[in-house]
């Protein structure tokens, strides 16, 4: 039996039609989030882009869901597997609610959607997820996770297509790293806000995938509250 | 050898000395750098007096953007530009080197030279690299057979048309003249026709964006209207974010005096330009 | 690459000869594919864009009515702009046959509705976060419906304008395009759009008009009749097949 020969690809000259229709299950949608916690507050923002390719499918899609009075997930990725697992998670948010007659509280939802996404281990959610809220001592916190259920809990992070590009941002801005003679103190709500408008305008300048505006909520003891600011369009 | 009676000519075109050695490079898992693709916009039309070029100006790399405000219509010969889409590296040495090709002719011929001659020559060059260098072109000009816009393709096949789109925002774009371009346009509807065109696409396409460049070229003059529109505002910073003197760590200081050995003085004389 | 021989292709013609295939599989678009299961057919006859945008008092859909077998334009008679009950219409590209079988799950529902008698109807919003559930349930089987639902309706007085993909992805907006529409007459609807939100159900059919005929010109796989759908508070109503008028005098112009 002869061996194959490897054929040579000439992507210029091939065809799409009869033979490259494998489907793939997953999408990426882009999108980016933004979260910081203070000692009584914690703020999320979502860029409102939800596209594909070189298109975009809407300039008007909030990427947060609140889970309950203070709880918030914000998720960019897949966006199928996103309405998915977030009906998923209000579901169980409900059941827990009726069963325990307690609402759950962040670091027990936190715990809950690492569980969730494990469970899909061998086919993920593909979803770059942010789950932020007031802990049981009114603290506020922020947890990411990576597609398989890796959670980690922290003060700040950047999720999402311009994760990458914002995360260093924070680390120097929020976390006050490679900084001397500085108080390494949490910031006060308003500048957290004023923070999260800026790395967003500063990420729909270089991400293609961020854009069109964005959502924040605002959680405090209070409840949460809404705000949105435009960012570019192209 | 080289020698003063034979000298070494060095072999015009590409050197390929690489290619075997990344090929097996990248066989052993080292991946190509990706070149800067303009992602891109560009249209061209005809209308009354000439022929109007459009480009949107922004580069990227992949999903980021690599230049915000580039400039994506060249310059060919006075009386005639080109607009080029795909990989950036490649659309510009393709037009400087036909741009430097048709100023000869011209010289040459001394006459103005006929965009056919720039479309054939484009042509020809980018047949013969059967589409490994990346270039989408389209090319306006005006000669004394009047106004012409070409659109050519990476493979060396080209398009005669009264109004062209390329690039990844070109079905955006293309929308736009469907609807809205008729012969013998003024120019100010011309303008805003091609305008709203590449507007299309820096809104709709994602591989487009930033600002409206435009360059109109009637018989005889040339405006090239750099940032003819401003589409998007960047937005406005919440925050200040100046460090104060010191945040950075010094991780050590050291003074080193500078030794004076000798001091001369040198006296220049004045270059003689009297005759 | 001419004397590939495994146990699935036939033998060289001669020795260390071209094999039958190598005449007519040219470099990048043949058969072997060792290592390929297969987990979900292609589409097979589709049908290309779906046009929809909300006006001031209600949503309008349109879709031709072509259905391709590959690069044939093989139906030409294929509706895929539909009345779903009084209160949504529906439009859909892609695989038709697989269009149908939704259809028919969809009708069925409605029937089903009916039966009930209790007054209560199906709402848009409703329909399409059910279409979601389908259409995701099928690719997490990897075996999904080639689609792309739009749907359209009045729900609490206002318009709703939902569309699905074949991955079960799912937006509203208040300008919706499938297929190439997406790159040709998306551009153009959101501009009207912008610069005026409420046009009037005159105006909309006008752009929709516009659009089907910038579509016609540019997508190989669109055809010049069509039908639109569009629901107001007055009720639903399935127009056509309109003709796309054309206008090829450009063509004389070009040497």
């Amino acid at each position: 039996m002869a061996s194959v020969v490897p054929r040579p690809h000439y992507p210029d000259y091939s065809t799409a039609a009869p033979v490259n229709h494998h489907f793939s299950p997953y999408a990426d949608n882009g999108g980016s989030i933004v979260a910081i916690a203070g000692d009584d507050y914690v703020v999320i923002g979502g860029d409102t882009r939800l596209s594909t390719g070189f298109q975009i499918y809407t300039r008007q899609q909030s990427k947060l869901f609140s889970l309950s009075k203070t709880t918030v997930l914000g998720c960019a990725g897949c966006w199928c597997d996103t309405l998915t697992l977030t009906r998923l998670l209000s579901a169980r948010m409900q059941m827990y609610e009726q069963e325990h007659n307690k609402v759950m509280s962040t670091p027990a939802a936190a715990q809950m959607l690492s569980t969730v996404l494990y469970y899909k281990r061998f086919f993920p959610y593909y979803i770059s997820n942010m789950l932020v809220g007031l802990d049981n001592d009114g603290k506020g916190c922020v947890y990411s996770y990576d597609p398989i259920g890796h959670c980690e809990r922290s003060n700040y992070r950047a999720g999402g297509s311009a994760g990458a590009l914002l995360q260093p941002l924070l680390d120097n801005q929020v976390g006050m790293k490679n900084m001397q003679n500085i108080k390494d103190e949490s910031i006060p709500l308003e500048r957290a806000l004023a923070i999260i408008k800026d790395v967003f305008v500063s990420a729909a300048e270089r991400d293609i995938y961020t854009g069109d505006g964005i959502h924040i909520n605002i959680i405090t003891k209070d409840g949460i509250k809404s705000d949105s600011f435009p960012l570019r369009k192209d | 050898m080289a020698m003063v009676l034979a000298p070494e000519i060095p072999e015009s075109g590409f050197s390929f000395e690489n290619c075997k050695r990344n090929a097996d490079l990248t066989k052993k898992g080292f991946a190509v750098p990706k070149a800067t693709k303009t992602g891109t916009t560009i249209v061209g039309i005809i209308y009354k007096d000439g022929v109007i070029l459009g480009a949107d100006t922004r580069a990227t790399e992949d999903t980021t953007v690599a230049d915000k405000n580039c400039m994506k219509i060249h310059y060919l010969a006075a009386n005639m530009y080109c607009c080029g889409a795909g990989t950036a590296a490649d659309t510009e040495k393709t037009n400087a080197m036909i741009a430097s090709q048709l100023e000869l002719h011209r010289l040459n011929t001394n006459r103005v030279v006929p965009v056919v001659t720039a479309n054939q020559m484009l042509r020809q060059y980018l047949f013969r690299y059967q589409g490994y260098i990346g270039a989408a072109l389209i090319l306006g000009g005006v000669d004394n057979t009047g106004p012409h816009i070409y659109s050519i393709f990476p493979h060396g096949s080209t398009d005669k048309l009264p109004y062209a789109t390329m690039g990844s925002g070109s079905l955006a774009a293309m929308a736009v003249f469907e609807s809205r371009w008729k012969p013998n346009l003024t120019e100010e509807e011309g303008k805003q026709v091609v305008r709203d065109a590449i507007a299309a696409g820096i809104f709709n396409d994602l591989g487009s964006g930033s600002n409206v460049d435009l360059c109109v070229i009637r018989k005889g003059s040339v405006d090239y209207l750099r940032t003819y529109d401003e589409a998007n505002k960047k937005g406005v910073r919440q925050a200040s974010y100046r460090y104060p003197k010191g945040t950075t760590a010094v991780l050590s200081t050291k003074v080193k005096n500078v030794v004076v050995e000798e001091v001369s003085v040198r006296h220049i004389e004045e270059m003689d330009t009297s005759s | 690459m001419f004397n590939t021989v495994d146990a699935y292709s036939a033998p060289p013609l001669w020795k260390n000869g071209p094999s039958p295939c190598a005449f007519h599989n040219f470099p990048g678009t043949n058969c072997e594919n060792n290592d390929f299961t297969q987990h979900s057919q292609a589409p097979v006859t589709t049908a290309t864009s779906v046009i929809a945008f909300t006006f001031n008092t209600g949503v309008i859909i349109g879709g031709d009515l072509l259905a391709s077998y590959g690069s044939l334009a093989r139906y030409r008679n294929c509706p895929r702009v539909m009345k779903v009950n009084d209160n949504i219409i529906m439009g859909a590209g892609g695989d038709y046959a697989d269009f149908q079988y939704v259809k028919d799950l969809v009708d069925q529902k409605i029937i089903e509705e009916d039966c009930l008698d209790d007054g209560f109807k199906l709402k848009p919003r409703s329909l399409y976060c059910w279409l979601t559930r389908i259409m995701y349930n099928r690719r997490s089987r990897f075996d999904p419906f080639w689609n792309n639902f739009v749907v359209g309706g009045i729900q609490e007085g206002l318009p709703f304008l939902g569309t699905v993909d074949k991955l079960g992805t799912a937006y509203e907006d208040n300008a919706i395009c499938t297929g190439y529409g997406a790159h040709l007459a998306l551009p153009l609807i959101r501009d009207a759009l912008e610069k005026n939100p409420l046009m009037s159900e005159e105006e909309a059919k006008a752009l929709l008009t516009k659009c089907m005929e910038v579509l016609f010109y540019r997508d190989a796989r669109s055809y010049p009749k069509y039908q639109i759908g569009v629901i107001t508070d007055d009720g639903v109503k399935i127009e056509g097949p309109l003709e796309v008028s054309q206008k090829w005098d450009l063509a004389h112009m070009i040497h």
